[in-house]
């Protein structure tokens, strides 16, 4: 009798778990199969996208009539977007596919300045139509490499998800058909890159060096040492633990930081010249009890007695809870060098600064020669739409979209209820840019 | 006798002496702080308050000196003769605190019951608040009523009702919040999502640094060009990938987030990064690396 009610129970218990078990292995399945669909959904808008923009690059080139042409390449940055985006979606981050995704950024690039120009008074260039030959020849490349693997995908059923899986245990890396696909994609684009285009002409905003005022001079590590302790305000008992950094750094830095109870701190120095680029001190800051205002006069205090510049302006100041943020660019002869910001972060419980940042300040900081403006302010205001009321304006550097230096005039002015920064360009009246500058936002 | 005429005269002047003390509060409320563009708090509410009755300021009244607080400033600097520096300092507190009232208790409590009202002069105040806190509403309803006529170039639907401030016994809790540009509290809050479940064990520089690599992937060419976009992107951060990233982060992860937004950025310009002890990937080790914080390796 015992056994027989105990056979029954265990029977019904292994029926119970393998309906159990049976279900989770469903559900397990159908979450499988939703991730698959949408990686193997971003793959083939990839393809599709990348064939219409070969299409796209080749009707350019035949094209005749300027009027068509704007909208053509304006049709060829949407979609290199869109493959940009659709590369954002494949588990590709363990994998070299960057040289891809730059070509795709410059196309982008490349064909927006194009489409936004006036190409009736500045048609395209012999140089600019090689490159848009050649761009035509490594979409065609790219296109057919892509083709092939998703040809691939589609009569092996290969899945996406055993290419997460390679990527993960990385040894199988050379086995998985996708990726080797892919390689083969990124090689050819490389070899494009390295060969016949040429950057000048697709190149993005190509930053300058910079670093140029650090100069050659070299500091020991003690001599780091003994700047960041007065830096950062620690006396001998404080360990401070010194790193230099290693081979991928633009401008080789020691790194120190020290921790007491309540306080950890990191500070950066150069290791030419010296000069402390970032200033971290980390505690809480329970209340405010100095105003913003005060604080704003301790920051300034602080990056005088550094050294970095005379004469300072405060272009923005916000309060977070409990502390200051301020950002100060340097002034010479009444001109704002918004390139060279410096910002700063202050307790507002004892004004103490907890943060310091110079790194535009030196990346960017070059003697200038800045040029006399070639409009009056008056003239420069006539290029402000009529709408705006302008409240406040001043002479500025800054950089363009293409990260040159102009001289602009700066206006601040108001729409409705919303402020504007207007730049005009300070030699030709040109609109360089119009920022909307950020309100106060509700708490949700 | 004389006793007598002693205390009396000190009681006398103690009443006297509360006496201004007591209207001295009423009257004058702003600290002797000078307030200037981006503060939070009570002399900002009070500031917006005493513009808004003389009619220079249509915004909300919110607590955030922003732009619109700085230019009504400004005008009522230009109105009243004084120099125009956009900063409430003694003389500019005096000539306000003269020129207009400030019912202290009135607006603090209907900013925090999140009521949408406005504090013009010489209007029923009752008139200026709405009826019951509108919670669900999207502030494109309603409009105040018992608007004034210096109102009327208002554009409808701009002001929107300060929702659900948290209820503060003493201190006002402001109902809104100063922003880096271009970002939004929710784009933080995401970020610090992101940050706390990478990096919750390490020091604060660490998790700058870990914030400071998804502003770096967002400018980069090679990356997805939003903050969501480069955190979801699949593979990119082992703590979106087994979920730690629904964690509930803590202020610090959040302090850390808008540290790296605001321009901190320890890693020097860092792309990648990898914590040595579990990296898998071969490739990884093969970047050139820049410099090691806490347990991670930040590489270009």
């Amino acid at each position: 009798m015992v056994r027989w009610i105990l056979i029954t129970l265990l029977s019904l218990g292994i029926i119970g778990v393998s309906v159990w078990g049976y279900q989770e292995h469903q559900e397990k399945n159908a979450i499988l199969i939703q991730a698959e669909n949408s990686y193997q959904r971003s793959f083939h808008d990839l393809t599709y996208n990348i064939d219409l923009l070969h299409d796209k690059i080749g009707s350019t080139l035949a094209m005749n009539t300027k009027k068509q042409l704007s909208p053509q390449l304006a049709e060829i940055w949407r979609l290199t977007s869109m493959a940009h985006n659709d590369v954002g979606q494949l588990p590709l981050t363990l994998l070299p596919f960057n040289k891809t995704e730059e070509f795709l950024q410059q196309m982008g690039d490349f064909s927006y300045r194009t489409a936004v120009r006036d190409l009736d008074t500045e048609p395209l260039s012999d140089d600019e139509l090689d490159a848009l030959e050649s761009l035509y020849e490594m979409s065609g490349d790219i296109e057919h490499e892509l083709r092939k693997v998703q040809n691939m995908v589609l009569n092996d059923n290969l899945r996406w998800m055993d290419v997460q899986l390679a990527l993960v245990n990385n040894d199988e890396q050379a086995d998985n058909t996708i990726i080797d696909g892919f390689q083969t994609v990124e090689k050819t684009v490389e070899g494009y890159a390295e060969g016949k285009l040429q950057s000048g002409i697709l190149g993005t905003s190509s930053k300058k060096d910079g670093y140029t005022m650090l100069g050659n001079n070299k500091i020991s590590e003690e001599d780091a040492m003994k700047k960041m302790r007065s830096l950062l305000n620690i006396d001998k008992d404080t360990d401070l633990v010194v790193a230099s950094t290693g081979d991928g750094a633009k401008v080789p830095l020691f790194s120190g930081s020290f921790e007491q109870d309540e306080k950890t701190g990191y500070i950066d120095i150069t290791q030419n010249g010296g000069y402390p680029i970032t200033v971290m001190i980390n505690r809480e800051v329970a209340d405010s009890d100095i105003s913003l205002h005060h604080a704003m006069q301790k920051a300034e205090e602080y990056v005088k007695q550094l050294d970095f510049g005379e004469n300072l302006v405060l272009v923005e100041s916000n309060q977070y809870d409990n502390v200051g943020v301020f950002q100060f660019v340097p002034e010479y002869d009444d001109v704002w060098i918004y390139p060279d910001a410096i910002q700063v972060k202050v307790a507002l419980d004892n004004g103490e600064v907890l943060g310091f940042v110079a790194k535009d300040y030196l990346e960017n900081t070059h003697e200038r020669d800045i040029p006399e403006p070639e409009l009056s302010d008056e003239e420069a205001r006539e290029n402000v739409n009529p709408n705006l009321e302008i409240q406040e304006h001043h002479l500025a550097i800054m950089e363009d979209d293409m990260g040159e230096e102009v001289l602009t005039y700066v206006h601040l002015g108001t729409l409705n209820h919303d402020t504007y920064k207007i730049f005009i360009d300070a030699a030709d009246g040109k609109e360089v840019r119009v920022d909307k500058l950020k309100q106060a936002e509700i708490k949700y | 006798m004389k006793k007598r005429m002693i205390v009396c005269l000190v009681l006398f002047m103690i009443g006297v002496f509360s006496f201004i003390d007591g209207r001295g509060q009423v009257v004058y409320g702003f600290s002797d702080q000078v307030v200037q563009h981006g503060a939070t708090g009570d002399d900002v509410v009070e500031l917006q308050a005493r513009l808004q009755y003389l009619g220079f300021y249509n915004g909300n009244i919110d607590g955030v000196f922003g732009w619109g607080t700085y230019w009504a400033l400004r005008n009522f600097q230009y109105e009243f003769g004084m120099d125009i520096d956009g900063l409430l300092g003694e003389q500019a507190k005096q000539k306000l605190v003269k020129a207009s009232e400030f019912d202290r208790s009135f607006v603090h409590e209907q900013i925090d019951q999140g009521k949408k009202f406005t504090y013009y002069g010489g209007v029923d105040k009752n008139k200026q608040s709405e009826e019951t806190p509108s919670k669900s509403e999207d502030g494109s309803g309603k409009q105040q009523e018992g608007q004034t006529p210096e109102q009327e170039q208002q554009p409808d639907g701009e002001q929107q009702p300060a929702e659900q401030p948290e209820a503060a016994e003493e201190d006002l809790e402001p109902a809104a919040v100063n922003m880096p540009q271009g970002f939004s509290q929710n784009d933080i809050q995401i970020m610090a999502n992101a940050v706390y479940g990478e990096a919750r064990g390490e020091p604060y520089e660490g998790q700058v640094a870990v914030a400071a690599v998804i502003l770096n992937r967002v400018e980069s060419s090679t990356f997805p060009n939003t903050v969501s976009g480069v955190i979801f992107e699949p593979r990119a951060f082992t703590a979106v990938s087994d979920g730690q990233i629904w964690l509930t982060p803590n202020d610090r992860a959040k302090s850390a987030v808008l540290d790296a937004i605001n321009g901190w950025d320890p890693t020097g310009e860092a792309l990648y990064y990898f914590n040595p002890d579990t990296a898998t990937s071969g490739w990884i080790w093969s970047r050139p690396q820049i410099k090691r914080i806490g347990k991670h390796i930040f590489c270009m």
